[in-house]
C-alpha cells in the first residue's frame, strides 16, 4: 500500500507537469477503467452515429451532397477504428468492447438515439452534433492519456469539414424556399436541446467528473463546455436568419457570454435508459450488421490460410 | 435480449496489426495506430482505409503487434543509464585552443 501511494504520487506528479502517461506506465486502476469507459463510449459514438446519417446517403438531394455525406461517414468509421485502437492499449480487446455495445451494456451518444426525419436534420446534424464534438474534442486533444490524445488529434484535423458541409446545408435551405426555411428551422428546433446534452449533466451532477478533471484525462467541466458550445453557435443561426428554440437566451454583455435555459434532464435520463426514440432500432441495426457481416471475416481468414498465411503472421 | 446470441460462435475480430505510416520521402515511419486482418495483404488494405484516407500517405508498414519487442518503463532506469555518464559522447566535452574553427 506504501509503495502503492508512492506511485499515484509519482503518477499525479508527472500529470501536474504535463506529461502524457503512455500505455506501458504504471496508472490507478480507477484511471485506467474510466478511461477504457469513456474511450469505447467514444468509439461505440462513432460506429453508430454513421447510422442516422447513412439512412440519407441514398436520398441526399445532388451528387455533391452525396458524396460528401458518403465521405463523412466513412469518416466516422475511420474515427471508431482509431478509437477501438487507442482503447486496445489498455489492455481491452475489440472483441470484448464489441460485445459490450451490441449486449447493450455499453453506452454510447445519446444524440444518436433521435431519428434523422428530413434533409435538412442531416445539415443541422454536420452543425451541431459535429460542432460539438470538435468543442469536447479539442479539449481531449490534450487529455493526460497518451493514445488518446493522438487520436483525438487526427480527429479534429478530419472532423472539420463535418461541421462546414453541415453549415452549408443549413444555410442553402436557410436562404430556399419558405418550404425549405421551415424544414430547416424545425430541424434546429429538434435538434438544438438534445445537443446540448451531449456535454452531459450539470458539473454538480457529474459523478465522475473530479477524478477525471484531476488527472487531467478531461481539462474543462461539461458546463464549460456546452457554454462555449452555445456562445460559438447561436451567432451562426443568427447570421443565417435562424432561431434558437429557447426564450430565455439572451446575451450578456457584462460576461460576453450567452445564457440560455434549463436543460429538460428528465429527457436526457429517459434516453440515457434506453427509452429513447430510436435506441432499440439503433440496436438493432448494428447487430444485424455484426452478424450479417460473420461470414465476410471467416470467408477472409478462410482465404488466408488457404493461401498458407497463418491469420496474424506476416504475409 | 441479453439470452440472445449477439454473436455468432465462430466469430473472428482476426488479430491486430500495428500500423506505421510514412507520409513523404526523407521522413521516418510514424507509428498511427493499430488494425485487424487475418493477413499481411488485408493488414495494409485496412491501414490504407484507415490512416490514409485523406492522400498524404507515401508508405504503410504493418507489423504482427505480437511481434512487437518494447522496453517497458520498469527498466527504464537500468536500460538507459548507461547513456547517461558518458558525456564524451558530446562535442561540448573536448577542450580546443582559442581561435582554431570550422572544428
Amino acid at each position: 500500500m506504501a509503495e502503492d501511494n508512492g506511485k499515484l504520487e509519482r503518477f499525479e506528479a508527472r500529470i501536474n507537469a504535463g506529461e502524457k502517461i503512455e500505455p506501458k506506465d504504471w496508472m490507478p486502476e480507477r484511471y485506467r477503467q474510466q478511461l477504457i469507459r469513456m474511450m469505447s463510449q467514444h468509439a461505440h459514438s462513432e460506429v453508430v452515429g454513421m447510422l442516422p446519417e447513412g439512412n440519407w446517403i441514398t436520398r441526399a438531394p445532388s451528387l455533391r451532397r452525396k458524396m460528401v455525406l458518403l465521405a463523412k461517414v466513412q469518416d466516422e468509421a475511420g474515427h471508431g477504428h482509431y478509437l477501438y485502437s487507442a482503447t486496445e492499449t489498455l489492455g481491452v480487446t475489440r472483441e470484448e468492447m464489441l460485445e459490450k455495445l451490441l449486449s447493450g451494456k455499453a453506452k454510447y451518444s445519446n444524440i444518436f438515439n433521435y431519428p434523422t426525419l428530413t434533409w435538412a436534420d442531416i445539415g443541422v446534424i454536420g452543425w451541431l452534433v459535429d460542432g460539438a464534438a470538435i468543442v469536447n474534442q479539442t479539449m481531449l486533444a490534450k487529455t493526460s492519456y497518451g493514445p488518446y490524445s493522438r487520436a483525438m488529434i487526427r480527429i479534429c484535423k478530419e472532423e472539420n469539414f463535418h461541421k462546414k458541409q453541415g453549415y452549408e446545408i443549413v444555410a442553402t435551405m436557410a436562404r430556399g424556399t419558405p418550404a425549405q426555411r421551415k424544414m430547416v428551422q424545425d430541424a434546429l428546433n429538434r435538434w438544438w436541446w438534445p445537443t446540448l446534452m451531449m456535454f452531459g449533466p450539470h458539473d454538480k451532477d457529474s459523478p465522475n467528473s473530479g477524478d477525471l478533471l484531476r488527472w487531467k484525462v478531461k481539462l474543462k467541466t461539461n458546463d464549460e463546455l456546452r457554454q462555449r458550445f452555445v456562445d460559438i453557435t447561436v451567432p451562426q443561426a443568427h447570421a443565417v436568419g435562424l432561431t434558437i428554440p429557447d426564450p430565455e437566451l439572451r446575451y450578456n454583455e457584462e460576461t460576453g457570454h450567452w445564457e440560455f435555459g434549463e436543460i429538460d434532464w428528465d429527457e436526457f435520463w429517459r434516453v440515457i435508459r434506453g427509452n429513447g426514440p430510436c435506441n432499440k432500432e439503433r440496436l438493432a441495426a448494428r447487430r444485424k450488421a455484426h452478424q450479417e457481416g460473420a461470414w465476410v471475416r471467416a470467408a477472409a481468414e478462410a482465404y488466408a490460410r488457404k493461401h498458407g498465411r497463418e491469420p496474424g503472421k506476416a504475409a | 435480449m441479453a439470452t440472445e446470441k449477439n454473436v455468432p460462435e465462430q466469430d473472428t475480430q482476426w488479430p491486430r496489426w500495428e500500423v506505421f505510416v510514412q507520409e513523404k520521402t526523407g521522413e521516418p515511419h510514424q507509428h498511427a495506430g493499430s488494425v485487424h486482418a487475418p493477413d499481411g495483404e488485408l493488414a495494409l488494405q485496412n491501414a490504407r482505409d484507415v490512416y490514409a484516407r485523406r492522400g498524404k500517405v507515401y508508405s504503410i508498414w504493418v507489423v504482427p503487434a505480437e511481434h512487437i519487442v518494447a522496453t517497458s518503463p520498469s527498466d527504464q532506469g537500468p536500460f538507459f543509464d548507461p547513456a547517461e555518464d558518458k558525456i564524451f559522447r558530446y562535442p561540448h566535452f573536448y577542450k580546443v585552443p582559442r581561435g582554431v574553427k570550422n572544428l
